[in-house]
């Protein structure tokens, strides 16, 4: 039966299935967790916690329209406006409970870690004081040279270790190293199956749609150590392959003029105007920083090439790694433009931009533009704003390609 | 009285000019400077490799040249400290040294090497599960890759002995700044809100031995006074007590702060070092040891009942914060603490700063209402 469906349906039923399975969990008394994004939860599938993700649930609630009552909820408590709104979101749902587009259990315990940004710290600490639960952290320290310091990976190490200890102490069962490396082999090859989707987006035209990447996300942060997860990417690569070897491109109509990058969150609320703008245009979004992100990969049983591979992750990363990172994407995917959003949520990803674009646009010559937005509070993004940087990407890309037929690029 | 005005006047004056003091108290000591992004900055490291630790903290100046890296919503003593690093302002300067503590200030870490490249920028990374055993370690390891860089640049090796030194003179300094909140928490009037601010913030631009005497001489003098009364005892709580106009309302309205939980102030020095252990160890415990502090990790958040209990210590009627305009962390941990002084029925001004804030019409209305609320 579900070999016949698409990966599309296949997706939405693993994303249904995610939910609910999380709710039964908590109704039949099951631990269940609150993780970020980016964390090692191949220590939560080990032992069978379920996992939901406050960050996938917050832009599940942006998406759907219904982000304003829960930000209002926190602000009200004396939430400041300038702070994440991912936080605020789920800040306002651990007191409200109920959310029209899109439930989960509250957790029992929560697990946090630092890879993505210092904000989740204060987040989960937060959260854990005010729900009395308990907290797993993982601080993974800014990497402000290229690599990851070994100093730094010995202290990771010894903190995965420690979370075991706090893990097996929470949920009184026997930590399953058996079961832990074939989770890890599992989490490696749906990264793994992950990047090779979206490697497609490299092919002219590209058969993938970086919108449609942005929902297929869904499952690299939420349950990337299941075998389903990895089956899904598979399915997901192939049917773009397919598309690859019959010259389709991303969308049933319209041709694709021009590839960009999208660097940053998607601007949740405002996730169709932002897309149908670009694709009016004949602009698709052929990659993001998002594919790089989640290429966690390391060896199985490699307890410190884990600890590196969460490290090394684009945000907790300095500028050399990020800018080359991105040139490479430019020059792999032959970008035509890059979309900035500067997004009000993440100081991380804003008080880089200036420096990554000017970078981008020395070495590649890649023309750009930065839009302000947010991810999830709605009343940051100016659709007319938008437009008219898009339409100058245009006027720049357009530019670009009458110069390069002319032979002056 | 003389005594301790003299004193004051001569530390407000420093505190006021921080370019003025920084270049007299290299040439008293015949040291280079290295600056010290706040916060947790090791500056026993610094002063062992024979530099001055001088602190930076921004300024109220008018943002140019770093809006070339940093959007209007960043925080604003990281885009002065960008502004004046572009500028020019901190060519003195050998070297700085900078924790990533925030999303922020790791942000400027990387900025710093491009926007301000005549100066070498040497990051400090700090742990923030600094109660394991591994963060333990992570942190004297990050200690020891910082001080072989300041070795580097001072050309010359930082001998263990030399850094006890610098280690025990920075303790007997903590001590003094601990002594001197003592005896200006029961001299409210002598010691006024602006006062206490500048006499604590001269620290950062003198040598610590220079600023250990005049605080010792001062704390001295106070104790000679007679306690003095004050219509509103406040505590204040946030990253750092300016802009100065905030202050002068402060004053304006017959409002002490009697005892603090800011950065810039008291959290440098409220930690005593553990006894035991060589210098190493103990600047490591000393971050360990802190609490209540937005920018290190602590799953019990205990900075609501801290300040709780600073305000039964001090007798203060009161709690004002002090908020940094786009401070994540601090902004963070405000409901947190906010509901816990709400249920203790604790008072508050929840007051939100700038650097470059040049109109104070709001807040001193704020300060007033409030100062007679309480007075």
């Amino acid at each position: 039966m579900e070999n016949t469906l698409t990966s599309k349906q296949l997706l939405a039923k693993l994303q249904s299935e995610h939910y609910a399975g999380a709710m039964q969990a908590k109704k039949e008394g099951k631990l269940v967790a609150w993780a970020t994004s980016i964390c090692p939860q191949e220590l939560l599938e080990t032992l069978d916690i379920d996992v939901v993700y406050p960050e996938n649930h917050a832009a599940a609630i942006g998406a759907r329209k219904d982000a304003p009552q829960f930000i209002a909820n926190a602000e009200a408590k004396g939430y400041s406006t300038d702070i994440c709104s991912y936080a605020r979101v789920n800040m306002g749902y651990a007191d409200i409970q109920f959310s029209e587009a899109e439930n989960i259990p509250m957790p029992d315990l929560i697990f946090c870690c630092s890879n993505i940004c210092n904000t989740v710290i204060k987040w989960y600490e937060n959260l854990a004081k005010t729900l009395h639960i308990p907290l797993v952290m993982f601080d993974m320290p800014f990497n402000h040279t290229f690599d990851v310091p070994e100093h730094s990976i010995r202290y990771m190490r010894g903190q995965i270790e420690y979370a075991i200890q706090q893990l097996v102490d929470i949920t009184g069962k026997k930590f399953d190293y058996d079961k832990f490396s074939e989770v890890m082999k599992v989490s490696s090859e749906s990264a793994l199956w992950w990047r090779r989707a979206t490697d497609l987006g490299r092919n002219h035209p590209s058969p993938l749609n970086g919108f449609d990447m942005f929902n297929y996300m869904a499952m690299i942060v939420c349950a990337r150590g299941k075998e389903s997860t990895r089956d899904l990417f598979k399915l997901w690569h192939d049917e773009m392959a397919e598309k690859v070897r019959l010259g389709k491109g991303p969308w049933k109509e319209g041709e694709e003029k021009y590839r960009i990058m999208w660097d940053g969150i998607a601007c949740w609320p405002h996730l169709s105007v932002t897309y149908k703008t670009l694709k009016k245009y004949g602009i698709n979004m052929v990659t993001s920083t998002y594919p790089e992100s989640w290429t966690i990969v390391y060896e199985q049983n490699d307890l410190d090439g884990m600890a590196r591979a969460y490290s090394a992750n684009y945000a907790n990363r300095n500028l050399d790694y990020g800018t080359g990172n991105v040139i490479k994407l430019v020059r792999d995917f032959d970008l035509d433009g890059i979309v900035y959003h500067s997004n009000r949520s993440c100081k991380l990803m804003d008080f880089r931009q200036y420096e990554v674009q000017r970078r981008i646009e020395g070495a590649t010559g890649v023309p750009s533009v930065v839009f302000d937005g947010d991810q999830t509070d709605p009343r940051i993004f100016s659709q007319a704003q938008y437009e008219t940087r898009i339409q100058a990407l245009v006027e720049m890309m357009e530019e670009n390609k009458i110069k390069k037929q002319r032979g002056d690029l | 009285m003389n005594n301790a005005q003299t004193i004051i006047d001569a530390l407000c004056e420093q505190a006021l000019h921080p370019a003025l003091a920084v270049a007299k108290s290299c040439r008293d000591a015949g040291k280079d400077a290295v600056g010290c992004f706040p916060i947790y900055t090791p500056e026993e490291l610094v002063y062992a490799a024979g530099f001055l630790p001088v602190g930076m903290w921004g300024g109220s100046t008018e943002i140019k040249l770093a809006d070339r890296y940093l959007q209007g919503f960043c925080c604003s003593i990281m885009r002065s400290n960008i502004e004046y690093g572009m500028r020019g302002t901190y060519n003195r300067l050998r070297a700085v040294l900078l924790p990533t503590l925030c999303d922020t200030l790791k942000c400027i870490c990387e900025n710093w090497k491009v926007a301000v490249s005549q100066l070498p920028v040497i990051p400090v990374v700090y742990p923030q599960n600094r109660s394991l055993p591994a963060g333990e370690q992570y942190l004297k390891d990050e200690f020891s890759r910082v001080r072989l860089e300041l070795e580097k640049l001072a050309g010359h090796p930082i001998t263990d002995e030399v850094l006890e030194k610098a280690f025990a003179l920075y303790e007997d300094w903590r001590s003094a700044m601990r002594e001197f909140c003592e005896a200006a928490s029961t001299h409210p009037k002598t010691i006024n809100a602006k006062v206490r601010h500048l006499v604590i913030k001269a620290g950062w631009f003198l040598d610590k031995a220079v600023h250990l005497e005049k605080i010792r001489a001062l704390t001295a003098a106070l104790k000679e006074l007679p306690e003095e009364p004050c219509a509103v005892r406040v505590v204040a709580t946030g990253l750092m007590a300016e802009p100065v106009g905030v202050l002068n309302l402060m004053v304006e309205n017959g409002m002490a702060i009697v005892a603090d939980d800011l950065a810039q102030e008291s959290r440098q020095f409220r930690t005593p070092a553990r006894p035991e252990g060589d210098a190493l160890s103990r600047m490591a415990w000393r971050v360990m040891d802190q609490r209540g502090c937005p920018f290190l990790y602590e799953v019990e958040k205990t900075r609501g009942q801290m300040l709780i209990d600073l305000v039964r210590q001090y007798k203060a009627d009161a709690v004002v914060t002090m908020l940094m305009k786009f401070c994540d962390p601090d902004e963070f941990d405000y409901p947190i603490y906010k509901a816990e002084l709400e249920e203790a029925k604790i008072p508050h001004l929840y007051l939100e700063v700038e650097q470059q804030m040049d109109s104070f019409g709001q807040a001193g209305t704020r300060i007033q209402s409030f100062a007679e609320m309480i007075g």
